[in-house]
């Protein structure tokens, strides 16, 4: 292995690894952001919809998390199509990644709810709160502390999953690292090179969770 | 005749098919302490849960100056009432747990504060000083920014005593506050409460301390399987027990 030349390589290709990293973070940032929102709701449905509710979203999550992710992208990208519905390979990736993040942030959010006592809603009743205030002020408060460490877990599952989008023709930053070495030959070094990005970008992802955990630790 | 503050007429509740309540009336003049005794099962505790709607009920009327909780009659139907009226009618009540349920992740002056800016539509400078009031008064004054989990149980219990006088509640209800406590705990909570007495404060307690029962209230209800089996003075009832389930009650109470 030629140290010298694989850094010459990757030196001359930096604009294209820093373009895929940055869209790999971005598909990344896009499909948490909205999963998470959408992930939000489908926890509130699952723990205080009716039993028609719970019923639907029940089928929705169990459905999602019993698909591989790489079935739910080919999914998005050729069903919709199919479909009638035209997506881009990088809109359908990142929905179906959005999708997928969806059902865990649900599951976990439903988990959350459901572990605060019973006497805190009681409480919250008792001094005259409507239900939307006492989810605002007491629930959701103590719920998020729960999540966030599962959250940020699943946060950085999204990153590992974002490699999949490469096989819809995404230029992620696997894509990317591939195309240099069929230029290059250099495949354990690229692929090694693409390991360690990945590697920092859930690092990041999990130090920041781990801050914020302290951040809004409740103390006792 | 004017309306008594509480007013519960031929109250049942049931649980599924096992009838906790069979039928009970009682009313309260505003600072009257009223005390409920009786064994676990007896009912008392779902009795106190009807007079702010933690417990639906089924039959009968349970009204706080002339207002029915929960329910109104509509074409002589009873319907139940919305929930943002229900939560209304909550806040003229103010409770008290048996585990004191204070929110974990606000400080003690911000449990008080929550439903003083949110239900009363306090601006947060006056709810500030009203929880810091109220704190002073059980004895914390200097614990405001604590957070539960800081606090001794005899210390949470009596934040969440505060929390719910704070609310200037026309009625407070306080429900086995002290079971949970350690012996050595319960004194610094029955005197707040003793205190709130003197206050006038109109209260109804579920209580299994006997002296204290005898020493604050002005009324003592006694139930059993789900209806009162004697009610009266204190002395009255806690000294000359007319039936032989409540001799069987008091004894080895001391008071």
């Amino acid at each position: 292995m030629d140290f010298a030349a694989f850094l010459d390589q990757a030196w001359a290709s930096r604009n294209l690894i820093l373009a895929g990293l940055g869209r790999t973070i971005l598909i990344s940032a896009i499909a948490i952001f909205f999963g998470t929102i959408l992930g939000v709701a489908i926890g509130v449905l699952l723990t205080y919809g009716n039993i028609v509710v719970r019923f639907v979203i029940r089928i929705y999550t169990d459905f999602l998390r019993g698909t591989p992710v790489f079935v739910l992208i080919l999914a998005c990208f050729y069903i919709l199509s199919v479909a009638g519905v035209d997506l881009t390979p990088f809109q359908a990736g990142t929905f179906a990644l959005a999708l997928f993040c969806s059902s865990h942030v649900g599951e976990i959010v439903r988990g959350a709810l459901k572990a605060i006592p019973v006497g805190q809603t009681e409480a919250a009743r008792s001094i005259g709160l409507t239900f939307p205030q006492i989810f605002r002020y007491v629930l959701m408060p103590q719920a998020m502390r729960q999540i966030l460490p599962t959250w940020v877990n699943t946060a950085t599952e999204i990153v590992k999953a974002s490699t999949l989008l490469s096989i819809i023709g995404v230029v992620e930053l696997l894509l990317t690292i591939q195309q240099i070495i069929s230029r290059t030959y250099m495949t354990l070094e690229f692929y090694f090179l693409a390991g360690i990005l990945y590697f920092i970008v859930d690092f990041a992802i999990e130090r920041a969770g781990r801050y914020f955990e302290r951040r809004v630790a409740i103390p006792d | 005749m004017t309306e008594p503050l509480l007013r519960i007429e031929n109250l049942h509740k049931t649980f599924g098919k096992l009838e906790v309540l069979k039928g009970i009336d009682m009313t309260m003049e505003r600072g009257d302490v009223t005390s409920i005794i009786g064994s676990s099962g007896s009912g008392k505790t779902t009795l106190l849960r009807c007079i702010n709607l933690l417990e639906d009920y089924q039959d009968g009327v349970v009204a706080i100056d002339g207002d029915q909780i929960g329910y109104r009659t509509q074409n002589g139907r009873r319907v139940r009432r919305p929930e943002r009226q229900i939560a209304a009618q909550r806040a003229m009540t103010g409770m008290a747990f048996q585990h004191f349920n204070l929110f974990p992740h606000l400080t003690a002056s911000r449990n008080i504060m929550l439903g003083l800016v949110k239900v009363r539509k306090m601006p947060a400078a006056e709810a500030k000083e009203i929880a810091a009031h109220w704190l002073t008064r059980v004895g914390l004054g200097d614990r405001g920014d604590a957070y539960p989990g800081q606090l001794s149980g005899g210390q949470q219990q009596r934040v969440a005593i505060a929390r719910a006088v704070a609310m200037a509640p026309k009625l407070m209800l306080f429900d086995e506050v002290t079971s949970a406590l350690d012996p050595e705990l319960v004194n610094e909570v029955l005197n707040v409460i003793t205190d709130l007495a003197r206050d006038g404060m109109t209260m109804l307690l579920v209580t299994h301390e006997m002296k204290f029962a005898h020493d604050v209230s002005s009324k003592v209800v006694f139930m059993h399987q789900g209806r009162i089996a004697e009610a009266g003075p204190p002395a009255e009832v806690l000294r000359n027990p007319k039936s032989a389930r409540l001799a069987e009650f008091l004894k080895g109470a001391k008071f």
